[in-house]
């Protein structure tokens, strides 16, 4: 099959899976804890503008990143600050935070930048040239010449996969997760660590955001994450909320994705291809292939003192 | 001196004193039981104890010191621990995860020192006689093992002060023995033990001090040695109680119901039910006991016509009912009082004289036209909360506003109005007073004098005890043994709740 041995496949699947996987991470931390965040997309959003301008206005790339995690952060912050504090419903505040990046980087786009867009001349992050790599077959093109945030993904998942399963922090947050009642009275403060679920989500968007807008390109679009977030989100679930499912997830999801635009002209529409995802989301969430259990808290505000 | 010691406690949840300057002292060695009626403030006060509740006023004070109050981590480094009636435990996590969670031996890199952890458990079960699989996940250990674990989390954070919630609640007798071993080895190794319950004859047994309270107030702190059932469960009720009162078996009918090889397939991972078979007669009461989860809700809703049987038959007189909808099924002078009276016995935001209505408001007399005869439904319903007496006596009130022992109360009136040739009820008594209690019992033993077979399912063996003609045991799905008064004992039905069949002859 030249179709799966095509280099170009497997370059774009990477590119496609890589913002998926530190979005999903960032998902699969917030619904340990025991939050539901479908706020991600708008997260990633924020973080994908925000990069671009501060990358422009300082010629720094680096700065851009930093800027479009602390908006993410700020984004996840206002989040927590509802859905915690305030109690609200997770999934409303989810929605009406997307709505707002949605019109806050619209107007600031046009604001800024009029009618021309994101300025050309906005630097990117480095991609960086890994020879040794090069000479595998079919993915050595994928995986040797890559942006900097694919190569920084090796130590977030080991990372992510070390903090929820052997500090006393995951075991912490997966109880905020499980059963809040239990970590409270372990004398543990519900609030807190699920905080620190969240906010780690809204980093990790960050850095999605930041991949698309300033990793593998230099510009920033309107509704440029276009539902990567809720993508991300379902990888997370079809991956049993574990990082090593989510990053198998977003990879199927991303190779999905590339396989659809590789198809484009082909004789199998390119949409068909496109649902899959989707479709192999209600599949997991529906517990037919191997089921999956979410976090039993999960979506679930905790209330203090609750007589 | 004294271990622990609460000094001059109040708390107000709005109107309601649920505390009132309650004052009370614990020595080390000693179980001190504290007794109540629900409602009467016990876990209120057990929760300010432990940090969970902050007081309007009082202090307290472990070995001299005054803790900080409304923290429950000041109160766990005090020394309090807290073994709630519905446990604390993550069934997901392993035994070794729930006991560490909050204080976690750490390697000098900061991750989990799952060794030291290990070791830490074993040797805090080799102490305490508390044996459990420090690997196991909890959700696959028994209620009795889940309680050890909670125990022994208490003692991991360095407890020397343990308060057990209605410990015994869903515990089989012999778990309830098992528990009441380790209490007084406990109090032997020097530890102070605060024992709640409402079961006189369990505070008889284990206490060597008990403290009555009543309505938010303290009755009374007397020497266990010197007093008895009957003068605590006055002071906990503030009059008399008839405590023994059971039935006597008389005059059984015809069999009424015959239940034959009736199979259930339940939700995935858990047991079957069945296959079953028993009879149940005109005017007899047949209890059903068995811990918690073991087919007595699945048994309900199959006589109730919730949930089909995969096989067997239900015989209503000679007519098959098995297949019978709900609707049909109620027609046909069944009767169901659910265990879960709020989420499935009544709506709560619907008045009482709708929830009154629910089961026959299609039909006469209550269907008018296409419409409800709300006349007659307020005027049946004002009858039976008058008869039942039900308070407050507004019929025009959502159900919410009702205690739960007067929310059960509607719910066995609407039952019972219905003139049922079979009722089937379930934890007719869970979380009620003792006058609520009492009045149940008084109900259904006036049904069943009037003819009508009665499915009692109670996880109180006592409540068994006193009410029921046979008792059956369910243990996984199964009848484990069925036994007709007199000869009920404790200790047998016990055993058979645990899967033991013992030697008693079977009927």
């Amino acid at each position: 099959m030249s179709f799966f041995l095509n280099p170009e496949l497997w370059a774009l699947t990477v590119t496609v899976s890589v913002p998926l996987i530190y979005a999903s991470l960032g998902g699969m931390f917030s619904e340990r804890g025991g939050v539901v965040n479908i706020a991600m997309e708008g997260m990633m959003l924020m973080s994908a503008f925000v990069s671009v301008a501060f990358a422009y206005a300082s010629h720094n790339a680096w700065i851009g990143l930093l800027a479009g995690v602390a908006s993410g952060a700020a984004m996840s912050l206002l989040f927590a600050w509802a859905t915690l504090k305030l109690q609200a419903d997770q999934v409303v505040v989810g929605m009406a935070i997307n709505l707002l990046a949605l019109g806050l980087t619209g107007y600031f786009l046009d604001a800024f930048y009029g009618y021309n867009g994101t300025p050309i001349s906005t630097p990117s992050l480095p991609t960086w040239h890994l020879n040794v790599l090069s000479h595998l077959p079919v993915l050595g093109p994928a995986l040797a010449q890559e942006n900097v945030l694919t190569y920084l993904l090796i130590p977030t998942l080991l990372g992510a996969q070390y903090a929820l399963f052997r500090t006393p922090w995951g075991l912490r947050l997966r109880s905020m997760g499980e059963k809040p009642e239990a970590g409270r009275s372990a004398g543990l403060s519900v609030l807190r660590y699920r905080l620190s679920g969240v906010l780690l989500s809204g980093i990790l968007s960050g850095i999605a955001g930041a991949y698309l807008s300033i990793g593998v390109l230099n510009s920033f679009n309107v509704d440029m994450t276009a539902g990567r977030g809720y993508i991300a989100l379902a990888a997370m679930i079809f991956g049993n909320w574990k990082p090593k499912g989510a990053l198998m997830a977003s990879l199927i999801f991303g190779f999905l994705s590339a396989a659809s635009i590789q198809l484009q002209g082909s004789i199998i529409p390119s949409d068909i291809v496109l649902m899959v995802p989707y479709l192999l989301t209600v599949v997991a969430v529906a517990g037919i292939v191997g089921r999956t259990t979410p976090p039993a808290a999960d979506g679930i505000p905790y209330q203090e003192e609750s007589l | 001196m004294a271990q622990l010691e609460v000094v001059g406690v109040s708390k107000r949840f709005g109107n309601l004193r649920a505390n009132d300057n309650i004052s009370f002292s614990v020595r080390g060695g000693e179980v001190l039981a504290v007794l109540g009626e629900n409602g009467a403030g016990k876990s209120t006060l057990m929760k300010i104890v432990s940090g969970f509740l902050r007081p309007d006023s009082g202090r307290v004070a472990v070995d001299g010191q005054t803790i900080p109050i409304g923290d429950p981590q000041a109160a766990i480094r005090a020394g309090i621990g807290m073994i709630h009636q519905h446990f604390m435990l993550i069934p997901r996590m392993t035994v070794m995860e729930n006991l560490i969670l909050g204080r976690e031996p750490r390697t000098r890199l900061g991750s989990i020192d799952t060794r030291q952890a290990k070791q830490e458990v074993e040797d805090l079960s080799k102490r305490f006689g508390l044996h459990v699989d420090p690997n196991s996940p909890v959700e696959s250990l028994s209620v009795g093992e889940q309680q050890r674990v909670e125990i022994l989390k208490a003692f991991y954070r360095g407890a020397k002060i343990l308060i057990l919630d209605e410990p015994t609640a869903l515990l089989t007798p012999q778990e309830t023995d098992r528990l009441f071993g380790s209490i007084r080895e406990f109090a032997r190794q020097g530890l102070s033990v605060v024992f709640i319950s409402h079961k006189l004859d369990e505070v008889m047994k284990i206490s060597e001090r008990v403290m009555v309270v009543r309505a938010g107030q303290l009755v009374d702190t007397v020497d266990t040695g010197q007093t008895d059932a009957f003068s605590l469960a006055r002071m906990m009720v503030g009059r008399d109680v008839d405590l023994g009162a059971s039935r006597t078996t008389s005059g059984l009918g015809n069999v009424v119901l015959t239940v034959d090889h009736l199979e259930s397939q339940l939700s995935k991972g858990q047991p079957l039910l069945g296959p079953i078979s028993f009879t149940l007669r005109h005017g007899e009461i047949l209890g059903v006991a068995g811990v918690e989860g073991n087919g007595q809700q699945e048994l309900a809703e199959l006589l109730a016509g919730i949930r089909l049987p995969s096989s067997g038959t239900i015989l209503l007189d000679d007519k098959r009912v098995d297949s019978l909808p709900i609707r049909r099924r109620l027609e046909s002078d069944i009767a169901y009082v659910p265990a879960d009276r709020q989420g499935e016995g009544l709506v709560l935001d619907l008045k009482i004289w709708e929830n009154f209505i629910l089961r026959d408001y299609y039909r006469p007399p209550f269907r008018k036209g296409l419409g409800i005869d709300v006349k007659v439904a307020k005027a049946r319903t004002q009858a039976a909360v008058d008869a039942f007496d039900i308070r407050p006596n507004n019929i025009d009130l959502p159900s919410r506003a009702l205690s739960g022992g007067n929310q059960q109360k509607l719910l066995l009136a609407r039952e019972m109005s219905r003139n049922p040739r079979i009722m089937i009820v379930s934890q007719p008594t869970r979380g009620l007073d003792v006058g609520a209690i009492e009045y149940v019992h008084h109900q259904l033993m006036s049904l069943a004098q009037t003819g009508t077979a009665i499915v009692l399912i109670s996880l109180e063996l006592d409540e068994l005890m006193k009410l029921s003609d046979r008792i059956m045991v369910l243990f996984r799905g199964q009848i484990q043994g069925i036994v007709a008064r007199p000869e009920f004992r404790r200790d047998a039905i016990g055993l058979w709740m645990t899967g033991q069949k013992g030697q008693e002859v079977r009927q």
